[in-house]
């Protein structure tokens, strides 16, 4: 049994229902990507999966509880999160913003262990954010600043980390960077990743499972290759494609047919 | 202690970890360490000379010895009863006004989100001039009528911002029109108020230590010794709210239930300071600022805010009496003044540095 579900669950803000009788599973020791077009309720299961939005209906089971019922804390120790737009706190410095990630690891009478100072450091090095350290979070680019929130969450030290569209706001060369961290954080450690991404290219090209989500209802799971066909996408994004291998690392890469193509199928269906 | 680290790199600014081989450990800033350090010193020595001050001076030294039980008999009833508890309740409210501000910064997200601009104050002073103009009451009634106007006013905020939590914007939103009610309610009852009680109300709402005793210092002490350790066990809560209530979530931080509990600790603090010595004004807005910029953390500094509140207010009572003889300035004019110039020069620092 994987670590993480949702089972039949039921997401909504005050009356607007996203999602009913949802069902996911996280493969583990994925990298898992869920796409979908806007407001298909992908960030809201992700939400939901985090314990950020308890389901109406249905549960979320982290390693067999539902997920509510646990202490924070220890939720914590497992399951980490990214959220799309995290506040870093006037005149913070990297360093401190990475320590911020061990929160759950402390107590009043264990604030600093070794332990979290070795972490800390280790977080950095693997994002590439070592030697900005002792500099302000304000100072940095983009890029930089995403790549000190992962580590940030990195620093959590959970097998499970999940991650709200990481590459928004980001220059095609830095979301790319991003990705490539992401991809090697999840081969080398073996932690279940689970993304929500806009661009399906990259989708195709990162995740070893993919979740294609329409209207709150999952469309299809699985390998990229395996899914990702023209119908798919027709179906889910309303967009007529070809689908050719990416030259570069095999995936399935998406060609939206052009204009005058789309504009002759639309008059002929009409 | 923090490793000196491998690669050249300067160790993390001043942080320092104090760890024992039972695995406890202990993370302390040098420099906001020694600037509550400073503050004490300087509280202290204000609260000194601040009760050698008045018609009958009484030097540092003898203040000392009396406050130690050695000073003769004349001088120990000035001291003891008469102007030590007046210093006590400075440093109580200040201590109180510091700490109240820095929470309600804090959760608000907010450097202008303080109890004075929230309508902490002014529903306190409503609820003052209720007890003085409706009621003609005593000097013991109109306390606990600003306590009970305070405490109502901190309630019906909350109450209006919430939706599913309480988030910083719609704190301060609701916080200013709740102002404005206070503001309109206590104008329509001084207008009421005939030339003596109007005369009483204005004193009360300057914010004053004029002839607070005893009485007053240990409620206030009680209260301290209750919500200070309170609010400090869930400070490191605080500091991850800060980085957005997701992500704080996401840590492992019960957000809702440390921020209403601190929210309630704010509330309590700034009432029942401002039920003792009257809306004393700006305190609450700049001790936490003053701190921050001292200690040069982010995060919400509570503890050396808590100081820089004592410390201003005891040194602002000092010189008011100093500038204009005993008994003559109400203290929340001096904070008033002090304040008012502080805002205004952040305001033009801030925009030289091009961040407003």
């Amino acid at each position: 049994m994987n670590r993480l579900s949702a089972e039949d669950v039921t997401l909504a803000y005050d009356q607007r229902v996203i999602a009913e009788q949802l069902s996911v599973e996280i493969p583990d020791h994925s990298f898992t990507v869920i796409v979908g077009p806007n407001a298909c309720g992908k960030s809201t299961l992700l939400r939901a999966l985090s314990r950020m939005l308890k389901p109406s209906q249905g549960r979320v089971l982290l390693d067999g509880q539902v997920i509510q019922s646990m202490p924070a804390k220890k939720v914590a120790r497992t399951l980490g999160l990214l959220p799309q737009s995290s506040i870093a706190p006037d005149g913070i410095t990297v360093a401190d913003l990475v320590g911020r990630g061990r929160y759950p690891h402390q107590g009043i009478l264990r604030q600093w262990s070794a332990e979290d100072e070795r972490v800390v450091e280790e977080s950095m090095r693997q994002t590439g954010v070592a030697e900005l350290a002792d500099r302000y979070v304000d100072e940095l680019s983009g890029g930089q600043r995403q790549r000190v929130w992962i580590a940030m969450a990195l620093a959590q030290q959970t097998p499970l980390l999940l991650l709200d569209e990481p590459t928004t706001y980001l220059d095609i060369q830095h979301q790319i960077d991003v990705l490539d961290l992401c991809a090697e954080l999840h081969e080398t450690q073996g932690r279940t990743l689970v993304a929500v991404l806009h661009d399906l290219n990259h989708a195709a090209r990162y995740a070893t499972h993919l979740i294609a989500l329409k209207a709150g209802k999952v469309v299809a799971e699985g390998a990229p290759a395996d899914i990702v066909t023209a119908e798919l996408v027709e179906e889910v994004f309303h967009l007529r494609c070809q689908i050719i291998e990416d030259p570069e690392t095999g995936t399935p890469l998406v060609v939206p047919a052009a204009r005058k193509a789309r504009a002759r199928t639309a008059a002929d269906a009409s | 202690m923090k490793t000196a680290p491998k690669n050249g790199r300067r160790p993390v600014r001043g942080s320092r970890a104090l760890r024992t081989p039972g695995g406890l450990s202990l993370r302390l800033d040098v420099r906001a360490l020694v600037v509550v350090a400073l503050l004490l010193v300087a509280a202290l020595a204000a609260s000194v000379v601040l009760i050698g001050t008045g018609d009958f001076p009484i030097p540092a030294g003898d203040v000392v010895r009396t406050l130690l039980g050695d000073g003769d008999p004349g001088q120990e009833f000035i001291v003891n009863e008469l102007r030590l508890p007046r210093v006590l309740v400075g440093l109580l409210v200040g201590a109180s006004l510091g700490l109240g501000g820095a929470l309600f910064q804090s959760i608000s997200r907010n450097p202008l989100g303080s109890p004075d601009v929230l309508g902490l104050s002014q529903g306190s002073t409503a609820g003052a001039l209720v007890v003085i103009v409706l009621m003609s009451g005593s000097a013991t009634e109109v306390t606990v009528g600003a306590l009970v106007g305070g405490l109502a006013t901190g309630a019906a905020i909350y109450l209006l911002a919430w939706k599913q939590g309480v988030h910083g914007y719609r704190l301060v939103l609701v916080g200013i029109g709740v102002n404005a009610v206070a503001v309109a309610v206590n104008g329509y009852l001084l207008t009421k108020a005939d030339l003596v009680d109007a005369a009483r109300a204005v004193v009360w709402m300057t914010g004053s230590l004029n002839g607070r005793g005893w009485e007053q210092v240990w409620p206030l002490t009680l209260l301290c010794a209750v919500l200070v350790p309170l609010v400090l066990a869930n400070a490191r809560g605080l500091r991850m709210m800060e980085m957005g209530d997701d992500l704080s979530h996401a840590l492992g931080v019960r957000v809702e239930r440390v921020r209403a509990l601190l929210m309630v600790a704010a509330v309590l603090l700034t009432a029942a300071a401002t039920a003792a010595a009257g809306p004393v004004a700006f305190v609450a807005l700049i001790a936490p600022q003053l701190a921050r910029r001292l200690t040069r953390l982010p995060g919400p500094n509570l503890v050396p805010s808590l100081c820089m509140g004592a410390t201003l207010l005891v040194a602002a009572d000092w010189a008011s009496q100093r500038a204009f003889g005993a008994d003559q300035l109400p203290v929340g004019v001096v904070t008033g003044v002090v304040g008012g110039l502080y805002l205004l020069w952040l305001l033009v620092a801030e925009r030289r540095a091009g961040r407003i």
